[in-house]
């Protein structure tokens, strides 16, 4: 079954859907055996993320599985993608932004004062919400972090090609290597991206909403190269798209952020961590099931 | 509300009524709008006017002396007999100090064009960056000046040892690339600060650090705009006066080594349009054909500029 024919309900957010929709049954992509608990490739302990004063993230506690894919659901604004750029530091970039808590790496604390946040970055790569290729040619793209890690290759062409065959783009772009990647579709280019990042070879992919710029059809071609990737990967995907969650992810994370009494600040903590399968069948709370059912915005 | 007055008494006293769109053209944009474009055709008629001044005299001139021998000559010798005109000493003099400048001014310019977009904070940025456009109002003769009493005599001389002349291309050149740097360093800035920050964040997400970042990715996407500023400071070099007639000499001297004085093409006019020249005699127009082959040279500069300027806006 393709990922469009599959759900009941129209592709897009929460707001698609009448109040009492059923729950959605999670797809057949999903439907493996998983451990009960995730062995887990990175972990999360009581992680806190503050901007300035402005308390983020509360307390959250996430092992995230090798090879599996981890949707991170939930409201806007609820901490989703602080969450995610805190498991390759890309945070430390936000002037302001402070970490509290333990993020583990194969049980090593990325934030550990001898880590190197660029050895980090070079394991847990990450693809955008909005498709950011360089100004560059579609292999120099490609080519780009090979060259700056100092990877060694043995043929950087055969390199790139592999990378741009497994992130499904290869055919279309194979006789227009050295053209601009910015006279490629909006989901070539987010392809693209991906290929830039598996290029170098990491361990776990980050994807912030990778589809929200997107039209349907690229949606699914990522989606279906998702899947794939599974296979060699840990991919970690911060997603508002509670379909997509439940097409592609094996387990689900769902956040939601809770306004402090005093301030009125609104701090983003998880509700729920468990199989895809449970979220969207039998969730154990009760506003995982109100987002989930489309009556909570 | 107290501020709807005023309003419709500007868009005309007689009132088309409420339902009419019908309204007077509003008679104080017209004013405006006339005012600008006259301030539009009266820079170009200047223009113009500028370059028919030139042209006239510099015909002349070309009736006495062949176009070949004012271009090609290797000798400038307008005020002595046995008079030659070829004007290559000049224009060596000319690319000769621009260049010490661009050698100084490139390095540093960029230098600080991103030490400024991609390392330093924001508030050292708010701090440095007008301060080195402060460089940039220093008057040109204060330039001159320090090079002939700083640079030659003391960082040439007798720091560095170099053995030049009073005046000489070396010095002329060095505070030349000093005025250029803020030019080519606030123009980079822009064109780097304008690089969208979703290219640096991919590129440090695959484990680029922040030099790798600058350099193959910031600077690549920047590089029509850096070199339009290079290409700016190179006009600027080229028509700046009061430096190189101070600091590099009046004496003509086609010659690569820039320890030696050297007079440039507007050292040349500087110098002479001072003294006394009988309108219409040769030494009177050749003035005018420097002037125009100035003229013409910065032109071609300034073109390469727009062109470059233009392709920015297809990077990204
Ligand atoms: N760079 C930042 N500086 C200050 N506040 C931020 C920054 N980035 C995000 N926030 C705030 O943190 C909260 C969580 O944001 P975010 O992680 O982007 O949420 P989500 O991805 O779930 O929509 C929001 O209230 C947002 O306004
Ligand atoms: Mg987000």
């Amino acid at each position: 079954m393709g990922p469009n024919t599959a759900t009941t309900a129209k592709p897009g957010s929460v707001d698609d859907q009448s109040v009492d929709a059923p729950l959605l049954e999670p797809q057949v992509d999903n439907q493996r055996d998983l451990p009960p608990e995730p062995s887990g490739v990175m972990e999360c302990e009581d992680l806190n993320v503050y901007y300035g004063d402005f308390h983020a993230v509360h307390d959250v506690n996430l092992i995230f599985g090798r090879h599996e894919i981890t949707a991170l659901i939930g409201p806007s604004g609820c901490g989703k993608t602080t969450v995610l750029r805190c498991l390759n530091r890309m945070n430390d970039l936000v002037a302001g932004a402070r970490v509290a808590g333990r993020v583990a790496y194969h049980g090593a604390d990325i934030y550990d004062s001898k880590v190197d946040a660029i050895e980090v970055r070079r394991r847990i790569g990450m693809v955008f919400q909005k498709p950011n290729p360089f100004p560059k040619s579609i292999y120099d793209n490609v080519a780009y972090g090979p060259r700056v890690i100092g990877m060694e290759v043995d043929d950087l062409d055969s390199h790139v090609e592999g990378a741009l065959r497994d992130a499904a783009l290869w055919d279309e772009v194979k006789d227009k290597l050295k053209q601009s990647a910015f006279g490629l579709s909006g989901g070539q280019q987010q392809r693209l991206c991906i290929a830039r990042t598996i290029a170098t070879k990491p361990d776990v992919i980050l994807m912030d909403e990778p589809c929200s710029s997107l039209d349907p059809i690229a949606t699914s071609h990522i989606e279906d190269l998702m899947v794939d990737l599974r296979e060699q990967y840990t991919i970690i995907i911060v997603t508002h798209n509670m379909q997509q969650a439940a097409r592609v992810s094996d387990r689900t994370a769902f956040f939601t952020a809770r306004p402090d009494e005093t301030t009125g600040n609104r701090t983003g903590l998880l509700v729920e961590f468990d199989q895809t399968k449970t979220i969207f069948s039998n969730p154990s709370d009760r506003r995982t099931e109100a987002y989930i059912s489309g009556r909570f915005g | 509300m107290t501020t709807t007055a005023p309003i419709i008494s500007v868009t005309g006293g007689d009132d088309p009524g409420p339902t009419s769109l019908a309204g007077s053209r509003r008679p104080g944009e017209m004013v405006v709008m006339l005012l600008l474009r006259v301030a539009a055709f009266v820079s170009v008629a200047v223009t113009v006017g500028i370059v028919i001044a030139l042209v006239g005299p510099a015909l002349n001139f070309f009736q006495q002396v062949p176009v070949s021998d004012f271009l090609f000559g290797t000798t400038w010798r307008p005020n002595f007999a046995p008079t030659e005109y070829g004007a290559l000493p000049l224009v060596a003099g000319t690319l000769m100090t621009t260049l010490v400048g661009m050698i100084v001014a490139i390095p540093f310019g960029l230098g600080a064009a991103m030490y400024l977009s991609e390392y330093a904070s924001p508030r050292v940025r708010r701090v440095l960056k007008p301060v080195l456009e402060l460089l940039a109002g220093i008057p040109s003769v204060v330039y001159g000046f320090f090079a002939l009493q700083f640079i030659t005599p003391t960082l040439l001389r007798a720091w560095l040892g170099v053995e030049v002349g009073f005046t000489n291309a070396l010095a002329a050149g060095i505070v030349l690339g000093v005025m250029i740097i803020p030019t080519i360093a606030s123009l980079s800035e822009d064109a780097m600060s304008a690089v969208p920050d979703a290219l640096r964040q991919g590129s440090l997400a695959m484990g680029a650090n922040r030099m790798q970042t600058t350099l193959r990715v910031v600077f690549p996407a920047a590089i029509s705009g850096i070199a339009a500023a290079i290409v700016l400071g190179i006009s600027r070099g080229v028509g700046e006066t009061m430096i190189v007639a101070l600091a590099a000499g009046s004496q003509p001297n086609l010659s690569p080594d820039v320890r030696e004085g050297m007079q440039t093409m507007t050292g040349y006019i500087a110098n002479t349009a001072g003294g006394e020249n009988i309108v219409g005699s040769v030494s009177y127009n050749t003035l005018f054909a420097v002037g125009l082959l100035l003229f013409m040279i910065t032109l071609v500069i300034n073109m390469i500029s727009i062109v470059l300027v233009r392709r920015i806006r297809e990077v990204y």
